[in-house]
């Protein structure tokens, strides 16, 4: 860690552009750049550090802290490159057989992901009893029978959140028998659900070589400028791990684009409370963000076709954008679901083109400015009709992603952000700040650090206010843990779920607390 | 199997086996009829599908293709479906269960029957089903969801609940001779707290011939079309669920509050619906189930007549504990089997036996000729 907190180093990597920024202590935007994302994604970063590293000319030794947001783990996935093969070890036996690891993956992801899979022994019961003893023999057979062929370990134990005990003794097992082989155990990637955290907990194994190659690559980019600043990854949440320990836990940061646009936009904005639509050539997302954070989905996750429970942002999502097609059929207007694309400025009509899209709606009541060819005179009717659809359509994708009756700030982000009128129905005001196209990148340099925990606890055995305060300190040390200071280190959310049909009552606590960068 | 009913009037066939493309299908139609509970089917259509990828499809069979003589077993998981998504089955526990039976009886199971068809329970025993090589019964013990024992149809027709048996996945099994089924049902809670707060039990052992008049009729195959229709529909869903159902829209809007409070084991709560255009609210009472629907003071639909909610866009169901703020729902209402209607049946299943003060207003009845009244 270094003394003291100067400039900022923000670096988004989205699937389209990689973004960069640097913001100052009052986190005003000094330089920022936007360059294609690169099929290696260590050469676009390396390309937009060039960039602003450039424009900031004698300051660049002014730069204390990166941080990088990158989803380029999700592509791996879906690509099945870069994978590390893991040994899948479950402890859940003689529960839990019905329905083998991995059992719901698609074979090929499996061939790349897996080194071996196994049921032992073992877990733990709903009240911290043990289900069985955890036959660490069995254990130690199946990771000697996979010696040599094993990059990673993933350990998923039923009811971790209650007792990470059996995670923490095969952990302890594997790395005695592999040597210093990287180890996910579930309690720290996912939430309760047996298959989905098992499967977010082998992503995260597998992907581990990837975030340690991403790293080495952003270390030596910064590197060739003569910088070694303090480094950060952007997870999930809208919260920051400090490098090293990111290294382990590549699923908790490996969909941080949204968290990071939406924050970026709110701070842009000046608010802590706002709905954010990031309007783009093909479709919207909206989301809320309450306290400066994003709510968090309790959706279940997919992710090349395999279920998970790792935390993402609450979105709403729709195909609507600058690019999306105006059509005409039996004399209704129709918008969509395709869309131009990237080839808006071929193919549009403002653009000297033969389609009709939602930019040209907006030219042709007046919205925006843009193009060089008049819209013809006959088409400006149905134009304007499909604005007014569109305008509908928003107004009610802005309602589905409110989190209680209001009428929030509206923060309006996106290259098409135009399409978004002033006087959208059901929101109090629209705001489309300054620097807003690099908002993603802004959301990543301006973030604290943060940890999450979720437990499940038996307020009837200690009492509430004892049960809550235990989950508190674990997620306030695992905050610490990711580079938090410890002294200012906050509780930010906590939910308490009941769970249903038990006649001793259970209740699943999740906390994240946060704190700001330590500085030593 | 035929597609000709006793009064010459034209049902859905039902098919004759169940393999592994017919479960997710199955689960739609069983979320549907779990009233908002029931836990999630998809836990159900994982079990199953490894167990006849093993052990190949199950038979479907309707009870007149059964000997009369023949003796059947309904089962189900019980306790938390929280405790049964993450502390998942071994997957033989109902082979145990079945065995425990033979040991009892001195009989062999002829035929594996879902005590309950909503949600995940009416998947599960397909599993253990494909483990015997025995036929799926298409019938079931309370054509819904429900969270005790007594609220079975075999309970008010005067089955015995005496023997039930409950197993965990170690085998553990236990006996369970109460001298009444409010008693079976405390010991059972008990036992399946101690297995860790879920267990597999069999109850209300019967043959054929009581079955037939015991059960409601064809809920497998009820399902399966319900899930079918749903997986057709293309634009309105939620239009193909109200058609296949007769069921009743309720209201459709937003949810704009939702509260939850655990007390006595059970999650209780409301949630406030506005429904669109209107702004009238619809407020739905839930313990663990949707138990009853009130506008401006008025019951509109209660227990025991299923109260579901359904995702405006999707159609898929919105189970109650994930009901929060601005999803875009439908709630519909569809009538329970005639057996609950009776003043037995609304005595264990009726606004009454869930602390209710209001009497039971019944949704659109039953249409004569409906399949379960031509059947009886």
């Amino acid at each position: 860690m270094i003394a003291a907190l100067d400039l900022r180093l923000g670096i988004d990597v989205g699937s389209t552009n990689t973004d960069a920024v640097v913001v100052d202590r009052d986190d005003r935007v000094l330089v920022k750049a936007k360059t294609p994302t690169s099929v290696d994604v260590t050469r676009g970063i390396a390309a937009a550090i060039e960039l602003v590293i450039a424009e900031l000319g004698d300051q660049r030794g002014r730069i204390t802290h990166a941080m990088l947001g990158t989803t380029h783990a999700m592509n791996a996935v879906i690509e099945r490159r870069d994978l590390r093969r893991v040994a899948v070890l479950r402890i859940g036996g003689p529960a839990t057989r019905a329905v083998p690891p991995l059992a719901t993956w698609p074979g090929d992801l499996r061939d790349a992901v897996v080194a071996g899979a196994t049921v032992v022994d073992g877990g733990i019961e709903l009240d911290g009893s043990e289900i069985a003893p955890l036959d660490l023999d069995a254990a130690a057979r199946f990771f000697d029978a996979l010696a040599g062929r094993t990059d990673a370990v993933a350990i998923t134990s039923v009811f971790s959140s209650v007792s990470d005990r059996h995670e923490l003794a095969a952990g302890e097992l594997a790395r005695a028998i592999f040597g210093e082989v990287p180890v996910s155990l579930s309690h720290e990637i996912g939430t309760i659900g047996l298959l989905e955290r098992e499967n977010a907990t082998v992503f995260n194994a597998a992907l581990g070589g990837l975030a340690e190659h991403v790293a080495d690559a952003f270390g030596a980019a910064l590197g060739t400028h003569g910088l070694d600043p303090a480094k950060y990854i952007a997870q999930n949440d809208g919260t920051l791990m400090a490098f090293e320990h990111a290294l382990s836990y590549p699923v908790l940061t490996m969909g941080c684009g949204p968290a990071n646009s939406l924050r970026g936009a709110a701070r842009l904005s000046g608010a802590d409370d706002a709905l954010v639509a990031d309007v783009g050539g093909t479709s919207t997302e909206i989301g809320p963000i309450v306290g400066g954070f994003p709510c968090e989905s309790d959706e279940v996750v997919g992710v090349a076709g395999v279920r998970t429970n790792f935390r993402m942002p609450s979105l709403v999502t729709m195909p609507l954008g600058g690019g999306t097609i105006v059509g005409n059929g039996d004399g209704a207007v129709t918008l969509g679901p395709a869309s131009v694309g990237y080839r808006l400025e071929d193919e549009t009509l403002v653009f000297g083109g033969a389609t009709a899209t939602l930019t040209d709606a907006a030219v042709a009541d007046g919205r925006i400015e843009l193009g060089d060819h008049p819209l013809p005179r006959e088409r400006c009717r149905l134009l304007i009709a499909a604005l007014r659809r569109s305008d509908e359509l928003l107004a009610e994708a802005v309602d589905r992603a409110k989190i209680a009756r209001s009428e929030p700030l509206l923060v309006v982000v996106g290259g098409a952000g135009f399409l978004v009128p002033d006087d959208l129905a059901g929101v109090s005001e629209v705001r489309r700040p300054e620097h807003h196209e690099v908002a993603n990148a802004i959301g990543a340099a301006i973030a604290q650090v943060g940890g999450q925990v979720e437990r499940i606890v038996h307020p009837g055995v200690i009492g509430r206010r004892a049960a809550l305060e235990t989950v508190y300190e674990e997620a306030r040390s695992r905050a610490v843990r990711a580079g938090a200071d410890p002294d200012r280190t906050q509780i930010v959310e906590v939910e308490e779920v009941p769970l249903a049909y038990l006649t001793d009552p259970a209740v699943r606590i999740r906390v994240k607390a946060v704190g700001p960068l330590a500085l030593t | 199997m035929d597609a000709i009913d006793r009064q010459g009037l034209r049902t859905d066939p039902r098919p004759a086996q169940l393999g592994v493309d017919d479960l997710p299908v199955l689960a739609r139609g069983c979320a549907v009829m779990g009233a908002g509970g029931g836990g999630d089917p998809l836990i159900g259509v994982l079990m199953a599908r490894e167990a006849i990828l093993e052990s190949g499809p199950v038979r479907l069979v309707d009870l007149d293709d059964l000997p009369d003589d023949g003796l059947v077993m309904p089962c189900g998981l019980v306790g938390a479906p929280t405790v049964a998504i993450e502390k998942l089955e071994r997957g033989t526990e109902g082979v145990r269960l079945a065995e425990e039976v033979r040991t009892l009886t001195g009989r062999e199971v002829v035929a594996i029957m879902p005590f309950e068809i909503g949600g995940s329970n009416g998947l599960i025993p397909l599993t253990w089903a494909a483990r015997l090589g025995l036929p799926y019964v298409d019938a079931d013990g309370m054509g819904r969801a429900f969270p005790t024992m007594p609220q079975m149809t075999m309970n008010i027709a005067g089955v015995s609940s005496d023997p039930c048996i409950i197993a965990d996945e170690r085998l553990n099994t236990l006996v369970i001779r109460a001298a009444s089924v409010g008693w079976t049902e405390r010991l059972l809670r008990s036992a399946a707290a101690a297995f860790g707060g879920a267990a597999v039990a069999a109850i209300f052992l019967m043959d054929v011939a009581t079955a037939r008049r015991a059960t409601v009729r064809d809920s497998v195959s009820r399902a399966l079309r319900l899930g079918a229709a749903i997986t057709r529909a293309e634009s309105d869903p939620v239009g193909a669920i109200v058609a296949e159902l007769d069921a009743t829209v309720l209201t459709t809007g937003k949810v704009v509050e939702v509260t939850r409070e655990t007390s006595g084991g059970f999650v209780r709560g409301s949630a406030v619906i506005e429904e669109a255009g209107t702004g009238a609210l619809l407020r739905l009472e839930i313990q663990n189930e949707n138990l009853a629907a009130v506008r401006d003071g008025e019951v509109r639909a209660s227990v025991p007549d299923i109260i579901t909610v359904l995702d405006s866009a999707t159609g898929e169901v919105v189970v109650t504990e994930r009901l929060r703020y601005g999803r875009r729902v439908s709630v519909i209402a569809f009538a329970c089997d005639p057996i609950w209607r009776t003043q037995a049946g609304l005595q264990v299943a009726g606004p009454a036996a869930f602390g209710y003060d209001f009497p039971f207003a019944p949704v659109a009845p039953h249409r004569p000729g409906a399949v379960t009244e031509v059947r009886r």
